[in-house]
């Protein structure tokens, strides 16, 4: 039980590397936040000061009011999972278990009591003699859970346990943490640059992008109110498409510029996006998700014409990448953005099977209630 | 199995390696072997005969010889632990990665790469008798004139200890390197996942260090036994054995029966018991890493 502050945190490198900046945050009791960002933005590193493994270079982070930025690992009684398990190799899985409780020099009857006890939690069972070269990915990493979870231990942090695993387990290992998480309560910091995982386990998902800290909120906040460009792009797979567009005022009614197409916005939009009154005749970025596209009816007069790139069928669902008259913006950060080569394509995401081709000519429209607005400089416009 | 193309040229290959093997290796201990079981020396009128075990039993009948497998004995039960315990603190401390370390590094190896012989002639000169040797010399100092000047090399029960002084000094660098490479190769999470299990840095050691360096451990150990039975070098440029035998070993005692007493036979037979003894080591250690090696 405990809280875990980070204020005004910072962590550099020796030669010049900032690996955090300024980061505060504030994660609460039993809480289970979910830190998440693409590879090297310091996800790690954050953990890493958390348990003690690493300085912090100014700020301070506490832990339930007291300050621990000088305080050994040994006394924070903190438990991580890492990344590659860091399981002692020369040790079986009860000797692995039975470690952080024979350091606590307990006896040794409760600790055959609790080694038993974590054993059938996770299904070790049979593998207690075991060493864990003789084990696969999934028990190894149920091994590196349960020498976490087998102590009381105030704060639970896991550094991308899951990334070496095969879909269906990760699928089934993050409910069993999640249910975990759950019963025993414990704080949990758990890092992941998968984005999916964030948003099924988080309670809250903090966002960190370049050492920056983007946006922290529930997962849903973070989906449909993404605080900058960023974060929309980086969150939901595909992520938010993010177009270039004006905002043009005629007759007093406000419309976006989209290419050659004029889309007035209708008044609940306006609404609940004010802040765009003050935006008029700026150039600013609309993001949409893929899947509040669609395939423009006959009648639609609001179509845009688009020919097919290509296409990922999946089966339940196929997306489309489309060519269009719309400028998109390139979000440089988002690894799927690295990918696709310099003008990204407008991506659509439609249920069920379709048979479109390569070069096909469509017709699209756009869910206008389902837009977000971006100022230039990548910030949300609320 | 099929003669083909590769097998041929491969035999051609190895062809020069095996007969330097069979030439100087197999074929001498085969006529070691061999010339045990005779009564051969060198020089001698008398025709050879086929004595059986006589010279085996003669060599432990032979306090001389008792005396040299003890003090062999005695020797490894003093150096490789000692020796092995002060390489893993060297290597601990050249772990840290403090400043220096290349230099300290490279000092304490260095011994390692002198020849034995030139060691053994300075360390002669360290143990010089009289106040102004260097060892008494500094004894002295260090005690604050309490130390009184001994020859070291011609003291019963000194010379040993002398001797073992120098050897570690000129092994430990070895030993220290192997380890030291051990020791980078375990890798630190293993250290930050014992941290936050709440070890400190001893139970670090005893609990992460040691096991994962039981490998090198082991090789460094075996090494150096098999170095101590053969101690011969140090033995036979500082004090010949003596005195009164304290310094003499099974290597001397082999040297000085084949080739200042002509007793080949007793020699041979003296080869091969010690050639038993360290493969009987050898077969230890690898029946102590066997099991090891299959997990690792
Ligand atoms: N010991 C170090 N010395 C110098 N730079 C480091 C060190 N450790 C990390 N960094 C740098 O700090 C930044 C953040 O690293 P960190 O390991 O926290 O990334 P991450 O978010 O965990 O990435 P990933 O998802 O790939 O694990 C990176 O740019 C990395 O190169
Ligand atoms: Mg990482």
């Amino acid at each position: 039980m405990a809280t875990i502050e980070f204020d005004n945190v910072c962590k550099s490198f020796g030669d010049g590397i900032n690996a955090i900046h300024e980061l505060n945050l504030k994660v609460d009791d039993g809480e289970l936040m979910v830190l998440v960002g693409p590879s090297g933005c310091g996800k790690s590193t954050l953990l890493r000061m958390t348990a003690g493994l690493e300085e912090v270079s100014s700020g301070e982070i506490r832990i339930d009011d007291r300050v621990v930025n000088h305080t050994p690992p040994q006394q924070r009684n903190v438990a991580m999972v890492f990344q590659n398990y860091a399981l002692y190799p020369h040790m079986t899985v009860r000797g692995n278990l039975e470690f952080p409780l024979r350091m606590q020099k307990q006896p040794a009857n409760r600790i055959e009591a609790s080694v038993k006890r974590i054993a059938e939690m996770l299904d070790l069972s049979p593998l207690l003699d075991r060493k864990p070269k003789a084990l696969s990915g999934g028990q190894r990493q149920r091994v590196a859970m349960g020498r976490a979870i087998i102590r009381e231990a105030d704060i639970f942090l896991m550094d991308e346990p899951l990334s070496n695993l095969d879909a269906r387990l990760r699928v089934e290992i993050r409910g069993e943490i999640a249910q975990l998480q759950r019963e025993l309560a414990i704080t949990t910091l758990y890092v992941t640059h998968d984005q999916a995982e964030a948003m099924t386990l988080g309670q809250r998902v903090a966002i960190i992008d370049q050492g920056l800290l983007q946006q922290v909120g529930s997962p849903q906040e973070i989906y449909e109110r993404p605080n900058n460009s960023f974060v929309a792009g980086f969150i939901g797979s595909p992520g938010m498409n993010l177009i270039q567009a004006s905002l043009s005022s005629e007759r007093g009614e406000i419309g976006l510029r989209l290419g050659s197409k004029r889309l007035p916005l209708p008044q609940p939009v306006l609404a609940s996006y004010p802040g765009l009154a003050s935006h008029r005749e700026e150039r600013l970025l609309v993001g949409i998700r893929p899947h509040a596209i669609h395939l423009a009816h006959a009648d639609s007069t609001q179509h845009l014409a688009a020919r097919v790139c290509a296409v990922e069928a999946m089966g339940h669902e196929t997306i489309l990448h489309l060519d269009t008259e719309l400028i998109m913006h390139a979000n440089p950060k988002t690894a799927a953005d690295k990918a696709r080569e310099n003008q990204p394509h407008l991506l659509v995401q439609l249920n069920g099977h379709h048979n479109f081709r390569v070069g096909d000519q469509l017709r699209i429209e756009l869910g206008i209630g389902k837009l977000c607005f971006f100022d230039a400089d990548g910030r949300a416009i609320g | 199995m099929r003669l083909n193309d590769q097998t041929t040229s491969a035999l051609l290959l190895v062809t020069p390696a095996l007969l330097g093997l069979l030439l100087f290796i197999l074929l001498p201990f085969a006529t070691a072997l061999v010339l045990a079981f005779t009564d051969l020396r060198l020089g001698s009128p008398l025709a050879v005969n086929f004595v059986g075990t006589d010279q085996f039993l003669s060599l432990f009948n032979d306090p001389d010889f008792i005396r040299a497998l003890l003090n062999n004995l005695l020797f490894a039960a003093v150096v490789v632990p000692l020796q092995t315990i002060l390489a893993l603190a060297l290597a601990l401390l050249l772990n840290r990665g403090l400043p220096g370390t290349v230099a300290f590094r490279t000092l304490f190896f260095m011994p390692v790469v002198f020849p034995m012989s030139l060691v053994a002639v300075i360390w002669s000169l360290i143990y010089a008798p009289g106040e102004n040797g260097m060892m008494n010399a500094f004894l002295q100092w260090a005690s604050f004139g309490l130390w009184e000047a001994k020859d070291f090399l011609r003291d019963p029960l000194l010379a040993m200890p002398a001797i073992m002084l120098l050897s570690i000094w000129q092994g430990v660098g070895f030993q220290m390197v192997i380890l030291l490479a051990g020791l980078q190769g375990i890798p630190q999470t293993l250290y930050e996942a014992a941290a936050l299990d709440g070890a400190g840095r001893w139970r670090q050691l005893l609990h992460i260090t040691l096991p994962q360096l039981r490998n090198p451990l082991i090789f460094v150990m075996l090494v150096t036994t098999i170095l101590a039975f053969r101690l011969f070098d140090q033995v036979q440029i500082m004090t010949r054995g003596g005195p009164e035998n304290a310094t003499t070993t099974v290597v001397y005692e082999t040297v000085q029966a084949a080739f200042a007493r002509q007793q080949v036979a007793l020699a041979s037979a003296m080869t091969v018991v010690f050639f038993l003894l360290v493969l009987s080591i050898t077969w230890l250690q690898r029946r102590f890493t066997h099991h090891e090696r299959e997990v690792a």
